[in-house]
């Protein structure tokens, strides 16, 4: 196991190198730039070139890059230019972290808590009515646009039925902040109607992001209940006459739910790391949200450090899911 | 657990029947194709203690005959038909709950591919402790010493460890011990086993069966031995059944079938053995045809097209399985001479 973590870890910083690279390359290949962001299109060549000098970026590349590598390693990832300007990168995303972390949990919740029952059920009775139901669901589910569906969501009940807030965190209640996860804040500093308020800003957002999962983890999960319910060893388990509950438990679930796991640690890092949509429709303050607005006008400090997070937010929870992997699936375990 | 520690075999006029098949036939109904009838009206009895082989070739509706008695066939597509009476209960309309608390306690069941029966991600000793957990009340703690002595039983070696084992960590004579031992675990009065040697290396094949033999004879436990390899037939059984497309052609005590087979099948099936003693290099004569030529039983003998001496009957009239005083039964117009 010691062995397989170091190969593991050795990888994931060769993959945050090299994707470093090609992110800083590309940056900066895009049109505008900095420059011309902050300074607009009027700005003369002379105010241009002081600014471009000023930001180093008449430097050969490779210098650039080697500079912001070299101040990486030391935790400094540059200065925000529009995102905040003047703010550190660093603080930016982490002050954002919370926010798109506790909205990604509570839509793995809902994709989970939906998906794994429904998808066992679908299995069970495979091409019933029940199941034929479900399957479209799905489909449904996976094909509907992330921004189309946040909008008819806000429309239908935050807007027209006012049920649910119409956008943002929490409502203005001079809530104490500890973690900046409002939820948990509420909880610890005993002002429950913060954590109720946070709950209710995060219905619609969290339905809206975990749609897709509950559609992926859904399907995965059928189709592995399915393939396990004709295992011998299902057969085995029957022939000794246990319990349907431990059948199911230990005999079915356990081995279907091998697949499901890798599913869901996929599915986590892309909702950390790709609930741009989401999160602008709902104005909800997270990493997301300042990606979207970091891109706009290039903020090259903010989108690098939101980008690299990212990534390595995705290549830890793999690894998460191998080690996952390995406590349940013996197998694995010695190779 | 039966008291009675009969020798195989002797006891064939004395007790009733502690299984007894009538009749029964599985029709399968998929949506969209025809009906098939996998097993057609099957009927033998099983004393205790006694071992019974169902015999023939894939297909023959062996394997079906056995999970219908189980109750392990697939809740839909499928017609079950006729009665399975152990020990006074029809098994085939029992209500499922109570077949659940028959399963693995009073008929338990071993199967064909040691590996895909065994659950890869739950160590062997507790697949045989949660048999234990389940049927005689123990808890898993109190059930762990059993099943270290029920591995040792079956002669798995270093039983301690294989307990915390996982099936991939066992050979395949090793996991078909492990599933032996959680088939018997519960001492249940019969065994059904389905081709419990086929995906075993030969010298392994002659192990399991000798232990099987060995533990059956102990503990007086009945067995069914399905299998479509005589050798094993000879080695182990006291009566022996031979399917042909669902229904038993031939029947006969062990020594009887073997010294004069009398249906065209059975001998068929006997020549098609390759033997050790013969010329080097002499065919081998198996049957010609396969099952998909059959005829349907309705209105002629299935095994006519297959056969090596038909007359006219065999394709315009349905043989009848008749039986004679000795516990024989053939279903043939034209059976092969008796030697003897």
């Amino acid at each position: 196991m010691a062995r397989f973590l170091i190969r593991r870890l050795l990888q994931m910083v060769l993959v945050v190198f090299v994707l470093s690279v090609m992110l800083f390359l590309w940056l900066r290949a895009l049109p505008g730039g900095t420059v011309s962001a902050i300074l607009g299109e009027r700005a003369t060549p002379e105010t241009r070139a002081a600014l471009t000098k000023a930001l180093g970026l008449d430097e050969p590349i490779w210098v650039q890059y080697g500079k912001f590598l070299w101040r990486a390693l030391h935790g400094d990832f540059g200065t925000s230019t529009r995102v905040l300007p003047g703010a550190d990168a660093l603080d930016i995303f982490l002050t954002r972290l919370p926010a798109t972390i506790e909205l990604s949990a509570f839509a793995l919740v809902f994709a989970v808590a939906l998906g794994i029952p429904l998808g066992y059920v679908a299995a069970r009775r495979a091409n019933s009515p029940v199941d034929s139901g479900l399957v479209i669901l799905s489909l449904v589910g996976v094909a509907v646009p992330v921004f189309f569906l946040a909008f008819f969501l806000k429309y239908q009940f935050a807007v027209d039925h006012n049920w649910f807030p119409v956008s943002g965190r929490q409502d203005n209640l001079s809530c104490t902040r500890i973690t900046n996860f409002f939820v948990l804040d509420g909880l610890l500093t005993r002002e429950l109607d913060c954590s109720a308020s946070a709950l209710k800003h995060l219905v619609l957002p969290s339905i809206a992001l975990g749609t897709i999962p509950f559609a992926v983890i859904f399907r995965i999960t059928r189709a592995s209940v399915l393939d396990v319910l004709g295992e011998d060893y299902v057969r085995t388990a029957e022939s000794k006459g246990l319990t349907a509950r431990v059948v199911r438990g230990r005999h079915v679930l356990r081995n279907a739910m091998l697949p499901v796991v890798t599913t869901i640690g996929l599915q986590t890092g892309l909702l950390l790391a790709g609930a741009v949509l989401t999160e602008k429709v709902f104005n909800w303050g997270g990493i997301g949200n300042a990606l979207a607005d970091a891109f706009q006008y290039r903020d090259y400090s903010v989108l690098q450090i939101l980008i690299l997070a990212a990534a390595l937010i995705y290549v830890v929870i793999n690894l998460l899911v191998d080690i996952s992997y390995a406590i349940i699936d013996p197998r694995v375990r010695t190779r | 657990m039966t008291a009675t520690a009969t020798t195989p075999g002797s006891s064939r006029h004395g007790d009733e029947p502690l299984l007894s098949v009538r009749d029964l036939r599985v029709t399968f109904t998929r949506q969209g194709e025809d009906p098939f009838t996998a097993v057609d009206g099957v009927s033998f009895d099983v004393r205790p203690g006694q071992t019974v082989g169902l015999v023939g070739e894939s297909g023959c509706g062996k394997s079906v005959t056995s999970l219908a008695i189980m109750g392990l066939l697939p809740a839909r597509g499928n017609r079950v038909e006729g009665t399975a009476t152990f020990e006074g209960t029809d098994l085939l309309t029992l209500a499922k709950d109570k077949m659940r608390d028959r399963r693995g306690r009073d008929i338990a069941m071993i199967f064909q591919d040691p590996l895909s029966s065994l659950n890869p991600v739950v160590p062997i000793g507790r697949q045989v402790t949660e048999v234990l957990e389940r049927h005689k009340s123990m808890s898993r703690k109190a059930a762990t010493p059993v099943a270290r002595e029920l591995l040792d039983r079956v002669g798995i070696p270093d039983p301690d460890r294989r307990l915390t084992d996982y099936p991939h960590q066992l050979s395949g004579g090793m996991r078909q011990r492990a599933l032996i031992a959680m088939a018997l675990a519960c001492e249940p009065r019969l065994l059904i086993a389905d081709e419990p040697t086929t995906a075993l290396d030969v010298t392994i094949q002659a192990q399991i069966l000798g232990l099987l033999k060995e533990l059956v004879t102990e503990s007086g436990t009945a067995l069914v031995m399905i299998t479509h390899d005589l050798g094993v037939v000879a080695g182990l059984c006291d009566e022996v059944n031979v399917l042909y497309g669902g229904r038993i052609v031939e029947r006969g005590r062990r020594h009887e079938l073997f010294a004069s087979p009398r249906h065209p099948y059975t001998t068929g099936l006997l020549a098609s053995i390759p033997r050790l003693d013969g010329a080097r290099g002499a065919p081998l004569t198996p049957i010609p045809g396969s099952v998909a030529d059959n005829l349907p039983w309705e209105h002629a003998c299935a095994f006519a097209p297959r056969c090596s001496q038909p007359v006219d009957r065999c394709t315009e009239q349905s043989p009848e399985l008749e039986h004679d005083d000795g516990g024989r039964a053939l279903r043939c117009f034209n059976p092969v001479e008796a030697t003897s």
